[in-house]
């Protein structure tokens, strides 16, 4: 179980990782944590042509507030970010859902910014940021754009990333006043990828709940005001519509229910907060 | 930009457990594998090579880190240390190697390695963790063994003798 | 002879373990750590991906002409060299180390490359092209029987490869008299305790002297050794096998690196250089052993009061693909003790062994006892709910009665001490089970869903060579000679300087045989532990050993120690006599104590230990009589280990502990996920020699148990793919899932073994199981359930029934656990059908539409080939397609049947497509079955149907954008996959 070969590139800067990418495009991989990226290599599920490396690059650390959001560099380890004094204050669904990403020993090493990229459909980080309304800042030699996070994850472990570009950071509303926060998870084990899991968002005027582990990609809906056997109404609706699937460890009924039953519970939890 | 070409074994430079090292590796060489076969320093153990079990758990820059998912060219300029590293000296334990002996927190002890490292460098953060964080922690090995019951009294016990103010490893 | 010592004796005494100073500072020597010689090579295996298939070739030119590549050897040149493994049931069947013309399990090894490194030889291993000829796979044992089934092995005519019924007292008779019969039927999943460290083995060959020179992290039995010798095909002097000094644990399962010790001593001798191979953890969870599924139905006729009778067994074991040594051992070893703990004099058993496209099975930590327990438990458990009685009542009035101890049972094992009754009191007491029911009533007042378990159990241990040969009949039996016994041994050494070495056969896996060796030896000789030095790794060619030496049966403490007792006890009687004759006294008064051999109740009349035991070395006169006192081997067997009587009663181990556990579960009304509130263990395992290690074995024992039945299924889909071959599908618990239990003794010391002592590792592998799926049974008052305790199998009775999709929702797909995949879709193209279907029929269609294509290769007008590069986000692959289009019925319908393969893993589906007119168009439907194998449904199965389904997507929305097709009306692909891909 070794990875096939492949050549190393550690990138100085952020040209010389832009010039990879555009002259190797899809035989080409990014390593930053590798936490996702190495089992992939040894198993040699993935066998790219260069695998380069952006820990090195001074652009891509740090975790700033810019305006109203908080933008985290794609050097930055999930460990980094729920060490962030400003955690709880500014991303408190972050703060929530940071903890159930892989084990401690894995955290420290794998990245904010990979997680997203992976596009894992059963991944926290991508389920807080379509949550949350962030959006992912990509680079290439050619130019950045940005683009939301409903638009970035396109299905199973497929984003909207080009081949030549790479995630220099995403950008995460910070926390509104008059909003309530929840996150909740079911797993085999903890730290297990998750069988469902919930976010919830709640204010005067809205109920958002996003579940991921049971589409191909992140799910969000927004259920405006509703409240009581209506929500649950319409829960069950969301649930039917997530195209939940029956695998190894849990059954496409099992996902559903969660989705009523889990969701709910995290909304009412959000709801506290909010009161 | 420097470019390590595939077939290639390329010179590979550390601090390990406080001393300069260097071997050749191929880009793709496993960071577990440059350790074990290459530096010969075999305390480090590979028990599943995709991340899962924690046995390959080493300290890098600080921060514990699965060996299998790291290569040894990442590692090149780092600082890293293993279990070789946690005694004090020959013939000596460290707070918390004595108390997995006292303890019979370990039975084969393939997975120990990991376990230690993990728990040295935790208990340096959480001097004083609950149980229940403890275990979290812990989560992140796989002990086929002991049942975890033994390590976990053995990770609080040592964390008690740590926060004694004589205490020096 | 006295033994007196002054300060309290070392067995006993949860001593600091000699082990753990090496292995705490990274200093253990474990195979991969040991250096190896200059020219060691490097092997890698491949495997296949097909649970049933013919070999129809295996190409391997560019493996071999890739540099660093020593060799690359299939099945036939394997064959070459060796023979089949001996396999232990009178049938016409081979095991081989590799496949040689058919695969029979995924995981299977095809073949061996050997070369510089393991990257290397893994580089290898992907030049390899095999051609496989699929056929079907039989995964479940009930239908392996099945008269049309599939045969896995020529020389058979069924896949039944053993059956044998026994009879033993009156059971016919008792079922007649019965007020009740009560039945369960159970399946038993696999499951393993997959060891942290893998396989590994260095494997040399002297062509001089035709014999091999092995260094394997086996574990024994050293029975085994024969076979490999036999399928090398030299004499046992000529096959040396060596273990490393460390072992990273084994639970049984390193038994199974048998085979691979044939296939790389082969392999060292074709290169003529080491050959070494360390197991990765994807080749040990998919083809290193598995513990045997088993379905058993067990009845029993019951009295009015719960009193049970007569018990009647049918057991059907599902050993895998081959009956692999020493299988069908795990049927064969719970047979003394098919009646647990229980008085129950009258036995009916039907045992059947079943051959499947599964990993073969071996040793695992509780070695059928799991099964039959599981079988046994819920049966009294039902037995109690049917009859309407306390199941702590029913258990107490079954418990063989105190008082009766040696006990022997229907089917003949002989219980060697034991008060059950007084053992399950004191449990009841010191384990507050009256509070439990208190705190379950609560519980139960609120409305949350908590149940209690029970179980009792006996638990062997010394396992009788003799008892795999109750699989023969009396007759066979006698041709075929008697087997019995358990010889055990140990050598006790003195060195010129009067230091004690203990030499045992004992290959520990962390289970500190070194500790307490060192404390026997040292509590005989009145020494320090630290003053012995044990050696365990071991040394066919050099130490004593027979065939029932190695780790299993928990046979340590009770034999391995007893037998290191017997060896000190002879040195020590030869010192006694010498010290005896130097101070004057006679040998009866002389002590050994504190490092002295003196006079008793004169301690100044003494000599220092180490001079009298160097005294041989350097004096032999000293010792006229006896010659030496130098080395002692003590090989000792237990007479009470006898083979199986003329009808059919075997006392199929030495030793038996008994257990009684309790356990109160609570599980969420949300997700069904059990949570074990408590859990309490009594065991009485006899004289006690180190209670740190005890409570070690118990608590490690009771996590592989939860492990079983909360987390742990080795899964195959209905096709034979392997399911679970990464730690991220096979879930293993950690600290966060293993409650701490609470653990209880009560000890009557074995009268059978020197130290009283009996095994203790394995109960909780046989009664924690069952214990928590009573206690869930009782909870969500279930009569039926089988492992693994999943969450989402308990929320299927606590959901209830589910809502009903919304009209414009699509229905629930089937549920399902396997890899097939079923879809169905149409769309509307704008053009005739005719103009459709010469569309589809022209061989330029298939080169636009294949996803990822290379090139396509026109075979006829109806078969195409082509290289195709297929995946999802970073996980892509080449694969070879094979397309063939057949039935065709113009212009209405045609079938497409496509193969892939590849090194990720292969592929099948077939889809019907049909046309029909619709307006001025036509509406292109079509229906597929798909099923994906390999290595990417071993690893990747929790991403696979979404990622299959992507890739088939792209083939249909090709397809149908190449004939003109549009989006209907509520997203095409919605549609096109609208009733479950």
């Amino acid at each position: 179980m070794k990875p096939a070969r492949f050549d190393y590139i550690r990138a100085g800067d952020l040209a010389e990782a832009h010039h990879a990418l555009a002259e190797f495009g899809n035989d080409a991989r990014l390593i930053a944590g590798g936490q996702t990226l190495m089992p992939m290599l040894s198993m040699r599920l993935v066998r790219p042509q260069v695998v380069v490396d952006i820990m090195h690059l001074p652009a891509l650390r740090g975790i700033e507030t810019t305006g109203n959001a908080i933008r985290i560099g794609a050097g930055v380890r999930q460990a980094e970010l729920l060490a962030w004094p400003k955690l709880a204050e500014q991303l408190p669904l972050l703060k929530a859902a940071l903890p159930w990403v892989g084990h401690a020993q894995t955290r420290s090493r794998g990245t904010v910014c990979g997680s997203a990229a992976h596009a894992d459909p059963s991944a926290e980080i991508p389920l807080c940021l379509l949550a949350l309304d962030a959006t992912i800042e990509l680079s290439s030699r050619r130019g950045r754009r940005r683009v939301a996070a409903a638009e970035f994850f396109t299905g199973m472990m497929t984003t909207a990333r080009a081949e030549n570009e790479l995630i220099e950071a995403v950008h995460i509303p910070a926390r509104q006043t008059g909003t309530g926060y929840a996150f909740n998870e079911f797993g085999r084990r903890h730290g297990d990828f998750a069988i469902v899991a919930c976010a919830a968002i709640v204010t005067a005027a809205n109920v958002r709940l996003a579940v991921g582990g049971v589409a191909d990609r992140p799910a969000l809906r927004d259920f405006g005001a509703l409240d009581g056997k209506a929500l649950d109404d319409a829960l069950d609706v969301f649930a039917w519509t997530l195209d939940a699937r029956d695998d190894l460890h849990a059954t496409a009924r099992y996902r559903r229910e969660l989705v009523r039953q889990m969701g709910r519970e995290t909304i009412e939890e959000a709801r506290r907060w909010h009161a | 930009m420097a470019r390590l070409s595939a077939a290639e074994r390329h010179m590979v430079r550390f601090t390990l457990n406080g001393r300069a090292v260097e071997a050749q590796a191929e880009p793709r060489m496993l960071l577990t594998d440059f350790l074990r076969h290459e530096l010969g320093v075999t305390g480090t153990h590979v028990g599943c090579e995709h991340g899962v079990c924690g046995a390959c758990t080493v300290e890098i820059d600080g921060v514990p880190a699965r060996a299998c998912l790291t290569l040894a060219v990442q590692a090149d300029g780092a600082t890293i240390r293993t279990v070789e590293g946690l005694a004090p000296e020959p013939g000596r334990l460290s707070i918390l190697q004595e108390a997995f002996r006292r303890h019979h927190a370990l039975q084969c002890g393939f997975c120990t390695a990991g376990i230690l490292m993990s728990l040295d460098n935790y208990l340096k953060r959480q001097p004083d963790p609950s149980e229940d964080a403890l275990r979290e922690f812990l989560g992140g090995h796989i002990c086929r063994c002991t049942g975890y019951v033994p390590i976990v009294a053995a990770a609080m016990d040592a964390a008690r003798r740590l926060r004694e103010p004589s205490s020096d490893v | 002879m006295s033994s007196v010592a002054n300060s309290p004796p070392w067995c006993g005494q949860s001593v600091e373990r000699v082990e753990d100073a090496a292995l705490l500072t990274g200093r253990g020597r474990f195979i991969d750590d040991l250096p190896t010689r200059p020219g060691t090579l490097h092997a890698a295996i491949l495997r296949s991906p097909h649970a049933h298939a013919r070999l129809t070739a295996v190409r391997t030119d560019a493996a071999r002409a890739l540099p660093g590549v020593a060799a690359v050897l299939a099945g036939a040149d394997i064959q070459k060299l060796s023979s089949s493994l001996v396999v232990g049931v009178k049938a016409k069947v081979e095991c081989w180390p590799i496949a040689t013309d058919r695969v029979r399990y995924v995981g299977e090894p095809v073949a061996v490359v050997v070369a510089a490194s393991r990257y290397l030889a893994e580089d290898a291993i992907d030049l390899i092209e095999v051609d496989y000829e699929p056929l079907p796979a039989i995964v479940d044992p009930v239908a392996a029987l099945d008269p049309a089934a599939p045969v896995l092995h020529e020389g058979l005519t069924s896949n039944l490869a053993s059956e044998r019924t026994f009879r033993y007292g009156e059971p016919e008779q008792a079922f007649a008299d019965a007020a009740h019969r009560v039945a369960v039927t159970i399946r038993y999943p696999r499951n393993s305790c997959t060891p942290m460290e893998t396989y590994g083995l260095v494997a040399e060959y002297d062509a001089g002297e035709d014999a091999y020179d092995v260094l394997a992290n086996f574990m024994g039995p050293f029975s085994l050794h024969a076979v490999m010798a036999r399928a090398l095909k030299v004499p046992g002097n000529r096959f040396r096998l060596r273990t490393p000094p460390d072992s990273g644990g084994s639970f049984g399962v390193k038994q199974g690196v048998f085979p691979y010790v044939v296939l790389m001593g082969v392999a060292a001798r074709v290169t003529g250089q080491p050959v070494k191979w360390i197991e990765d953890r994807l080749e040990h969870l998919a083809a290193s052993v598995s513990a045997t599924n088993r379905v058993t139905t067990l009845e029993a006729a019951v009295d009015a009061d719960g009193r049970v009778r007569a018990l009647a067994f049918d057991q059907l074991e599902d050993v895998g693909a081959h009956i692999r040594a020493p299988e069908p051992a795990t049927l064969y070893r719970m047979h003394g003790n098919l009646t647990g703990a229980y008085d129950i004099r009258h036995v009916s058993v039907r045992n059947r062994v079943a051959l499947t496209n599964k990993t073969p099975t071996g040793l695992n930590r509780g070695f059928g006892g799991p099964q039959v327990y599981y079988a046994l438990e819920r049966l009294m458990q039902r037995v109690a709910v049917q009859l309407k009685l306390d199941p702590i009542d029913v258990i107490r009035r079954n418990l063989i009665p105190s008082g009766a101890f040696p006990y022997r049972t229907a089917t003949g094992a002989l219980l060697d001490s034991g008060d059950y009754v007084k053992a399950f009191e004191i449990a009841l007491e010191d384990g507050s089970f009256a509070a439990l029911r208190e705190r379950q009533a609560q519980a139960r007042a609120q409305g949350r869903l908590y149940g209690i378990g029970l179980t009792a159990a006996v638990e062997p241990s010394v396992s009788n060579m003799g008892y795999i040969t109750t699989v023969l009949t009396p007759d066979e039996r006698r041709k075929a000679g008697p087997k019995n016994g358990a010889q055990a041994t140990a050598t006790v050494s003195l060195d010129p300087l009067g230091g004690v070495t203990v030499n045992v056969a004992s290959v520990p896996q962390g289970q500190g045989h070194r500790t307490v060796l060192a404390q026997i030896v040292a509590d005989d000789l009145g020494l320090k532990p630290s003053d012995i030095r044990v050696v365990t790794d071991f040394d066919s060619g050099r130490d004593a050993w027979s065939i029932a030496s190695g780790n299993y049966s928990s046979r340590f403490a009770a034999a391995v120690g007893g037998a290191a007792k017997l060896a000190s006890g002879r040195i020590k009687a030869k010192l006694a006599r010498m010290a005896a004759a130097q101070l004057n006294v006679p040998a009866d008064d002389i002590e050994f104590a504190a490092g002295k051999v003196r006079a008793r109740g004169n301690p100044d009349n003494a000599l220092l230990f180490s001079r009298l035991a160097a005294a041989s070395h350097w004096s032999p006169g000293l010792v006229p009589e006896e010659n030496q006192a130098l080395r002692e081997t003590a090989f000792w067997s237990p007479p009470e280990l006898t083979p199986p009587t003329e009808h059919d009663e075997i006392n199929s181990s030495l030793c038996h502990g008994f257990i009684f556990d309790f356990c109160g579960v609570e599980i969420d009304r949300v997700t069904g996920e059990p949570r074990i509130d408590k859990y309490v263990t009594m065991h009485d395992c006899g004289t006690i020699l180190h209670p740190g290690m005890v409570a070690g074995q118990v608590t490690g024992g009771f996590a592989h148990a939860v492990g079983a039945a909360l987390y742990e299924e080795y899964a195959y889909g209905e096709d034979g793919s392997f399911l679970t071959g990464t730690f991220a599908d096979y879930l293993v618990p950690t600290a966060m899932e293993i409650p701490a239990p609470v653990i209880l003794h009560y000890e009557t010391p074995s009268p059978f073994t020197p130290l009283g002592a009996k095994g203790v590792g394995e109960g909780n592998c046989m009664s924690t199981p069952v214990c928590l799926a009573n206690a869930v049974a009782d909870a969500l008052g279930l009569d039926a359930i089988d492992l693994p305790l999943t969450p989402a199998k308990l929320a299927a009775h606590i959901h209830g029934a589910e809502s009903t999709p919304p009209q414009q929702e699509r229905a629930a797909p089937p549920p399902g656990k396997g890899r097939a995949l079923h879809g169905a879709g149409q769309a509307y193209v704008d053009a005739a059908p005719d103009a459709v279907w010469r569309m589809l029929l022209d061989p330029n269609t298939l080169a636009s539409i294949i996803p990822g294509a290379h090139g396509v290769e026109k075979v006829t007008d109806t078969h195409f080939r082509a290289d195709v590069t297929l995946g999802v986000g970073p996980v892509t692959g080449r694969y070879k397609a094979d397309i063939r289009l057949s039935d065709l019925d113009a212009p209405r319908a045609v079938t497409l049947t496509g193969v892939v393969t590849g090194a990720l893993g292969d592929a099948r589906g077939t889809g019907r497509i049909t046309l029909a007119p619709d307006s001025s168009g036509t509406q292109v439907a079509y229906d597929y079955d798909a099923a994906i194998g390999g290595k990417v449904a071993s690893i990747g199965g929790r991403l696979l149907d979404g990622a299959a389904r992507v890739v088939i997507r792209q083939f249909f929305a090709a397809l149908v954008r190449h004939t003109g097709g549009k989006p209907a009306k509520r997203g095409f692909f919605a549609r096109l996959f609208g009733s479950g891909a």
